[in-house]
């Protein structure tokens, strides 16, 4: 009904759909923030050895008679750490610079790994149905019915420590998320004219597929996606803390907190809790995002 | 005749973040007892905001911002939520379009009975019953005893609809109002409710107004009909005025697509365009876009006046909002 | 409806065996256990005569039908570390999760579905936004983050609760429990908080997402026309319509509070199943890894099931099938 309105008052001033949306995204300040916030820590992921103050893992500027410094105080040699010091001497605030890097780069790299594993299985059940389907979903079924934390422990006792392995664990809790909505969007879209109609004119089965119903699942994937980011994050965080994660040459937040953890009882309470606040910050502003994507992506919510 | 309900300039806003939308915009009626009034016009033209407002069940954003609503010459506009309560299913009663809906499904129906009555009396369980019973054996159930029994999904959709006419029925209202309770319905079904609807308003002396966008339903039903358009009333009149002799171009166009005998062989005229959104109408005639006999004057809003046509009787209750009204060759749509 | 549940009960059948072999094979990918169990100046006659006696020297496939024939009986095992049965080890572990978790429950139930309702009927009002705020926050902290701040805030600045172990335990039908007693119930609130915070969040959010979407529904708007109270509206209209949904959730989630207790026990030292799992992971206990699996697939399996029975008692539409003719 609006649509016929839309285009017959063909406006002089072309509105893209990026605008629209972008529009749409803007109606909420809390989400701005978000992605203000967002794009901070992703500057200060990215250019973490640029901003940070010291080179944490380099052993030459470290002094272990810096160590557990609380934060604004003055260490011997006159230096001042704005988040105080590790047990090692280690400037908090550089280590938090260096372990979102690791964090953050740990989470959207099994995000887009899962969603590239999701979006083809999602995209085969929907598209041959039968047993293909059968089998794909009863599989996704089955392990969205256990939670993520105990699949990835498992994972993880069975492959132990690593990058990689983290990764791959990351992946194997993620992929049925987007294997589902994948589907999901697909069958609805399978239902639309325009594959009818693009069937009806006999183009190839991989490219009704890939060019005519792939880009119209992509707003629900946007969305999972958005929320698995900060997911994968937090149990990759959990994962470290319980000492199952990331092994120490990598330190991401988790582990800095699970390092900070055993000093926490006697109130040095930095080393824990500044890498947990910037922890919280990163998943907090994802989520935001992801809150006002979800509604602007949604149609079933539009008026 | 008693006059039962009176409205006047009632005025009904919702303030949306868009801007205010007027859904009812200067609407006045009145009705009698064990009189109908169609209440007829397009989905957006304010008719269920209409009955809503009479209910006092405007939800914010919206809000009843002018007018008076005079119940039995009580004028019940600035009344608070407690006070609306008590008319609420007592003197006013509401039934909705989809039965499907409108029953609770997970409560059985001698709950959603009873509780009606408790609302507003204080009665035994078994007089509550009682009166449980005898209002489903009213409209037509079958075994009420065990009905009472039964859950909403045990009934079927003419069933409910039954089932919730007999619960706004259960407190003797002076005033029911039934918003496209029919619509929703197989056909047969449909005519069985209108003719038993009918007899029971008469048989109590309950006014009732009718809402709908099916013109051959009033037209068997009503004793009167208000045709609104874009928040305002554009013509009202007896149903013989109305739908005999309608004066106004929108009227006429509603007749014109009903598919009746009158017009056999001849193809179906429909209404061009749709109807406006009511943020975007500004001043004027609400219906000049749509309309074949517009001219200069329509850029302002005419009067709903009995201005009757040149070379017709004059009646004084027939009234038309149009600057240019005329007599079209109406026909009186049937029910199917 | 017999048939229906005979029929998933067959099914949770196959998803346990199917779940035993990957249990089985992945946990039996673990390192080696023998290098952690034996004296690492043990000579080599002694570490073949200790792998012989935990019968680690068989084929895999072997292994996995004696783990299965005892799995049958009962018996998933001993441990290596400390040298009893795998299940006793577990379920003597097991009245600590599970009070842990159900205390958890409660406390987001009790405070996350009137908050969820109030943020459902006023959702632009200050309070509304509020609520979703904080339940937005609760989903976004991770538990052991939740955790850390508790224990930094309540026992080591405040000095108010206790930060590990269970406390004193009172016997109650013969299991011990925490909650009787003051020094347990102190030792429980921080943990069972930490534990409720997310699943709090998720019933504000669900209850919320419910509320909003009922108060739209017709029969609503028809128990106002019939000028029932408010109180009545809510209390009974819209609130048995939608606990429907949200109790079944809370009884699918509750599988999910046990395998996040993983995280909050190892936090606060709590002695219960999770903090068994880490330490056998770090210690390649793999009888306790592969019985504490099985006892939780069975487990998921087991409040499924009751779920799905709960909710067919819950629905009238389901309880009594969809005949239209009904009533006699």
């Amino acid at each position: 009904m609006t649509g016929l309105q839309e285009t017959s008052q063909a406006s002089p001033h072309v509105q893209t759909p990026f605008d629209r949306f972008w529009r749409e995204f803007a109606e909420s300040r809390l989400a701005l923030l978000g992605l203000a916030v967002l794009i901070i820590v992703m500057v200060i992921a990215i250019a973490a050895p640029l901003l940070a103050p010291q080179n944490p893992y380099d052993l030459a500027q470290l002094d272990v008679l810096d160590g557990k410094l609380a934060p604004g105080e003055q260490s011997m040699g006159g230096k001042t750490y704005l988040l105080g010091t590790d047990d090692q001497g280690r400037d908090m605030l550089s280590g938090i610079f260096y372990g979102l890097r690791i964090s953050l780069s740990v989470g959207v790299m099994s995000t887009l790994f899962a969603l590239g594993l999701g979006l083809v299985f999602g995209m085969l059940a929907a598209y041959f149905g039968g047993w293909v389907d059968t089998l794909i979903m009863r599989i996704v079924d089955i392990q969205l019915s256990f939670p993520s934390i105990l699949i990835a422990l498992i994972l993880l006792a069975v492959f132990g420590q690593g990058v990689d392995k983290v990764i791959v664990a990351l992946v194997a809790v993620q992929w049925a998320y987007y294997a589902r909505t994948v589907r999901a969007s697909a069958l609805v879209e399978r239902q639309k004219e325009y594959v009818e109609a693009a069937t009806v004119l006999a183009l190839s089965k991989p490219r009704i597929v890939f060019r005519h119903m792939l880009p119209n699942c992509l707003p629900p994937l946007i969305v999972v996606a958005t929320v698995q980011v900060a997911h994968a994050i937090s149990l990759e965080a959990t994962l470290s803390f319980l000492g199952l994660g990331m092994p120490i040459t990598e330190p991401s937040l988790g582990l800095l907190i699970s390092n900070g953890f055993t000093y926490l009882m006697s109130g040095k309470y930095w080393i824990s809790f500044y890498p947990g606040l910037a922890l919280l910050i990163t998943i907090m502003a994802i989520n935001l995002v992801a809150d006002q994507l979800r509604d602007v992506l949604n149609p079933r919510l539009k008026k | 005749m008693s006059v039962v309900l009176e409205v006047e300039n009632l005025q009904t806003h919702f303030f949306t973040k868009a801007g205010v939308v007027k859904a009812v915009d200067g609407v006045s009626f009145s009705i009698s007892r064990g009189k109908v009034l169609g209440l007829v016009g397009e989905s957006g033209s304010g008719k269920s905001m209409t009955g809503y407002s009479l209910m006092g069940l405007i939800d914010p954003p919206g809000r009843v911002v002018d007018g008076q609503i005079r119940l039995n010459g009580v004028d019940v506009t600035g009344y608070d939520n407690a006070a609306w309560r008590s008319l609420r299913g007592n003197r006013l009663a509401m039934i909705f379009q989809d039965p499907m809906m409108t029953l609770n499904p997970v409560l059985r129906i001698d709950t959603q009975m009873i509780e009606a009555i408790d609302a507003h009396q204080k009665v035994s369980k078994r007089s509550a019953l009682d009166r449980c019973r005898e209002a489903l054996a009213r409209v037509g159930i079958p075994s009420p005893d065990e009905r009472l029994q039964a859950y909403p999904h045990q009934f079927s959709g003419g069933m409910r609809q039954r089932v919730a006419i007999a619960i706004a029925l259960l407190n003797k209202p002076d005033l029911i109002i039934a918003d496209e309770p029919t619509t929703a319905l197989d056909v047969t079904i449909q005519g069985q409710i209108l003719f038993e609807m009918q007899k029971l308003c008469r048989e109590s002396g309950t006014a009732l107004i009718w809402i709908t966008h099916d013109l051959s339903v009033v037209a068997g039903l009503a004793d009167e009909i208000a045709v609104m358009y874009a928040g305002k009333i554009v013509e009202t009149g007896s149903v013989a005025q109305v739908l005999d002799r309608p004066m106004h171009p929108y009227t006429n166009g509603l007749l014109s697509s009903v598919p009746s005998s009158n017009v056999r062989g001849q193809p179906l005229k429909q209404i061009r365009g749709m109807t406006p959104s009511l943020l975007a109408i500004g001043g004027g005639c609400a219906f000049r876009d749509r309309c074949d006999y517009r001219q200069a004057l329509c850029d302002d809003m005419p009067s709903l006046t009995t201005s009757a046509v040149a070379g017709a009787v004059s009646d004084t209750s027939h009234a038309v909002r149009c600057h240019y009204p005329r007599n079209y060759p109406g026909h009186y749509p049937r029910v199917a | 409806m017999f048939n229906y549940f005979l029929r998933r009960f067959g099914q949770s059948f196959l998803v346990l065996i199917a779940m035993s072999c990957i249990v089985f094979l992945g946990v039996f990918a673990i390192g080696n256990p023998i290098d952690l169990l034996v004296n690492p100046q043990a000579d080599e006659i002694e570490r073949v005569r200790a792998t012989a006696a935990l019968g680690l020297d068989r084929p895999l496939y072997e292994q996995y039908f004696t783990f299965l024939k005892g799995a049958a009986s009962g018996d998933l095992g001993r441990s290596f570390v400390f040298g009893v049965p795998a299940l006793e080890l577990i379920l003597s572990k097991m009245p600590a999760t599970i009070e842990l978790a159900l205390f958890a429950m409660v406390i987001a139930v009790a405070i996350g579905i009137p908050l969820g309702l109030v943020a459902g009927l006023r959702p632009d009002s200050l309070i509304g936004r509020s609520i979703m705020a904080f339940s937005i926050v609760g989903f976004s902290l991770p538990t052991f983050w939740v955790g850390l701040v508790l224990i930094m805030f309540f026992a080591v600045q405040l000095g108010w609760l206790p930060s590990n172990g269970r406390g004193e335990t009172t016997l109650l039908f013969g299991v011990p429990v925490s909650f009787l007693s003051w020094d347990g119930l102190s030792h429980l609130l921080l943990p069972a908080l930490n534990l409720a915070l997310f699943k709090l969040s998720l019933l504000i959010r669900l209850t919320r997402a419910q509320v909003r979407e009922a108060v739209l529904q017709d029969y609503v708007k028809f128990a106002r026309a019939k000028g029932l109270s408010q109180g009545r509206v809510i209390g009974v209209h819209i609130l048995k319509n939608i606990m429907i949904p949200i109790v079944t959730v809370i009884g699918l989630e509750f599988g999910s509070v046990i395998a996040f207790a993983i995280v909050t026990e190892s936090i606060f030292a709590w002695p219960g199943t999770g903090k068994l799992l880490i330490d056998s992971i770090n210690q390649l206990d793999r009888p306790v890894i592969v019985a504490y699996l099985m006892v939780i697939v069975a487990l998921f399996i087991a409040i499924n099931f009751i779920v799905d029975l709960v909710y067919s008692l819950l629905d009238p539409r389901v309880r009594l099938g969809q005949s239209s003719g009904g009533g006699h």
